[in-house]
């Protein structure tokens, strides 16, 4: 028997919106997966902590504060310096179509789900992309 | 009898006529899955009683309105919320709306400002002006209401955690302005408990948060009369995912925590309750809406006689602000997100509210822009002068179906106060998580009715544009807005007098681990131009932070 794909869901920086993170993260274990959420404000450094600890295959960050362009950058390179590289880095939240390609294409995220996605879509995402 | 009759004949009419025509839906339900009849008779409201249920508009129980003219008299305020960036954008976008025609100002504080964060604090990082503006201290406050008469305009912030140091920033500003604090209208949100429920900007635990509310109900009542204290939100517990009865159920249900509060600290509750006032979302259910706002009122109105023992009419009254629901707006074809606007704020004007915060078609995908704004400020006045809805009051009483829904929604508020009441009260549910979990499963269960296509979402999951390009302008923030706010306050913390701020800190610090009033200090502290991020430090230290239980 293969074992679950295990997910962080993080809600870094100071904004409280958690609505889509929780529904997501509720997803995510309908859809079979071992899903750690870590609560409210978190710094990169505290996520990326609980990544390596949690021994995860993924890392979905909620951002609507606008703080996008400083976290997920550096979450990616905190990842990439702790050796954990092949973590995928999926997100969502409220992300201008520019930023969005910007992150995309420089792989400080892996896939950016926007309000409007389905949960089937981003369960499916992980599943297809996700090695185990 | 009468009544009986017409039961008669409705069950005659169904089997005979409806019950042999077909449904476009197996079930018809409001936005809240509230079962909706296929048609409402007098037999739905047969136990309203015209004079103990709806009475006139300004007279208890002030189911048709607070005012006994209502918007004949006066049209709503309105008030856009809005901040970015530095003081001096959110001067000059105050100003953009006054010259349109807005009546009252909202503010909006970026995240490290609401969870009582310097910008030069590591945690601000990213953060700074990007939400809401960046408001670090009186210098800030002062060039934010530049040019902005304070005893002509009346101004809403919407500030929590660290409420009372805002607000005393406010009244400082108007000091300087020479506008005596008597004459300042407006509101502070300040509305802890929906930020433990639902919206999450707290800092300190509940009960040091509830003194800091009476310290503020005290001195408002001596010193700022005209002042809204709490305004009590139901908005954000309806954008976390609540349905419409647990806006309604749970907000209300807080509103009674802080008269209690208020009763404890011992104050009489004529000298605050008039000053309490309420936040409303506008959600897509056109009758759903209207129907929480006018039970909202009747609910008010009877406990605050009757369980508090109010005797000042004022307490009774539930006044309101309403924002059209920010979670209704659609990404995908965003101009469509204007027509969804304008339902909700019609919602709103024919609820009875007293200001209205009309959404702009952008803000799903950043702040608002000049013109996306102007729009959303173009539909109030459209519907204040064109439509006509407010030539009369409460237009819909009387209606079969929405009296029916409003009996229905006073029901389902009814069926929470107790729940909560088992709990043990608001502050033993919250411990318990019986808030957050109500509205996480109200939040997926939504979800997966639109996934599902229970719930048709025009441009989402239907009528969708596969190659949708968007087209309208986005507000883009100058990341530099970050490092010139941390400059500015470098340069304060030198010039100003450091002894004097710490003094004040060391007064605020003695007050919090005595009963001593806050609030002067606070206005003192401000005055040295002490920040916000020093003053919640020294909080902090006294009344320690709130830790959430993350669940979902």
């Amino acid at each position: 028997m293969t074992r679950k794909i295990r997910v962080l869901m993080a809600k870094p920086g100071l904004d409280g919106h958690d609505r889509g993170v929780k529904v997501v993260a509720r997803a995510l274990r309908d859809g079979g997966m071992e899903v750690i959420y870590t609560g409210l404000h978190q710094t990169a450094e505290k996520v990326v902590a609980a990544a390596i600890q949690e021994d995860v295959d993924v890392v979905g960050l909620s951002i609507l504060s606008g703080a996008h362009m400083t976290m997920f950058p550096k979450i990616r390179k905190l990842l990439n310096e702790n050796d954990c590289g092949n973590i995928k880095i999926v997100g969502g939240g409220t992300i201008p179509e520019d930023d969005l390609k910007q992150l995309l294409a420089a792989k400080d995220a892996d896939a950016l789900f926007t309000p409007g996605t389905s949960t089937d879509d981003i369960v499916a995402w992980i599943k297809e992309n996700v090695e185990i | 009898m009468a009544n009986k009759k017409i039961q008669q004949e409705y069950d005659r009419w169904y089997k005979e006529k409806y019950s042999q025509s077909k449904e476009r839906s197996a079930e018809f339900v409001t936005v809240s899955e509230q079962p909706i009849k296929e048609l409402y008779t007098p037999a739905d409201v047969e136990n309203l009683d015209y004079e103990r249920d709806l009475g006139f508009p300004g007279e208890y129980p002030y189911t048709r309105g607070v005012q006994s003219n209502m918007h004949r008299g006066r049209l709503w305020t309105m008030r856009q919320f809005a901040g970015f960036g530095s003081a001096q954008e959110s001067n000059q976008r105050y100003k953009f709306l006054l010259s349109k025609g807005q009546t009252g100002l909202s503010v909006a504080f970026d995240m490290p400002t609401l969870m009582g964060y310097d910008s030069d604090h590591p945690y601000s990082e990213g953060e700074v002006g990007r939400c809401g503006v960046a408001i670090d201290s009186l210098a800030d406050m002062e060039v934010l209401f530049d040019g902005i008469p304070l005893d002509k305009v009346s101004t809403s912030m919407t500030i929590n955690g660290p409420a009372a140091i805002l607000w005393a920033m406010y009244i400082a500003t108007a000091e300087k302005q020479g506008v005596s604090s008597e004459k300042l209208r407006g509101t502070i949100q300040n509305d802890i408990l929906k930020e433990y429920i639902a919206q999450n900007s707290w800092i300190f635990p509940p009960h040091p948060s509830m003194r800091i509310i009476t310290d503020i109900f005290e001195y408002a009542c001596n010193n700022v009369p005209q002042w809204n204290t709490v305004s009590i939100s139901g908005y954000h517990i309806r954008e976390a995912g609540s349905t419409a009865a647990q806006e309604l159920a749970f907000t209300l249900a807080d509103g009674f925590a802080y008269v209690e509060a208020g009763i404890e600290a011992g104050l009489n509750v004529d000298d605050f309750a008039p000053r309490l006032s309420f936040f409303f979302n506008s959600h897509m259910d056109f009758f759903e809406e209207i129907a929480k706002y006018r039970a909202a009122r009747r609910i008010w109105a009877r406990r605050m006689k009757e369980k508090y023992g109010a005797k000042d009419s004022r307490s009774w009254l539930l006044r309101f602000h309403t924002q059209t629901a920010g979670c209704s707006l659609t990404g995908q074809q965003p101009e469509n997100n204007i027509v969804r606007t304008a339902f909700e704020g019609l919602a709103a004007v024919l609820g009875g509210t007293q200001s209205l915060h009309t959404n702009s078609m952008d803000e799903v995908l950043a702040l608002p822009t000049e013109k996306s704004v102007q729009i959303a400020l173009r539909t109030q006045q459209i519907m204040a002068h064109e439509t006509g809805v407010s030539n009369t009051i409460d237009p819909l009483a009387g209606s079969y179906f929405v009296e029916s829904l409003t009996n229905e929604m006073e029901a389902q508020a009814e069926k929470y106060f107790e729940e909560i009441e088992e709990h043990g009260g608001v502050l033993r549910a919250i411990d318990k998580g019986f808030f957050q979990q109500e509205i996480a499963d109200a939040a997926f269960a939504y979800q997966k009715a639109i996934e599902r296509k229970e719930r048709i979402f025009v441009g989402v999951n239907e009528f969708v544009d596969p190659d949708e390009v968007i087209e309208i302008e986005i507000l883009k923030i100058d990341p530099a807005v970050e490092s010139r706010q941390q400059q500015k306050l470098a340069e304060l913390r030198k010039t100003r007098n450091n002894d004097l701020v710490d003094n004040s800190l060391k007064a605020i610090e003695r007050a919090a681990s005595s009963r001593e009033n806050l609030i002067p200090l606070i206005v003192d502290a401000v005055k040295a131009y002490a920040t916000l991020g020093e003053i919640v430090q020294v909080l902090k230290t006294v009344f320690g932070e709130y830790k959430e239980q993350p669940r979902f």
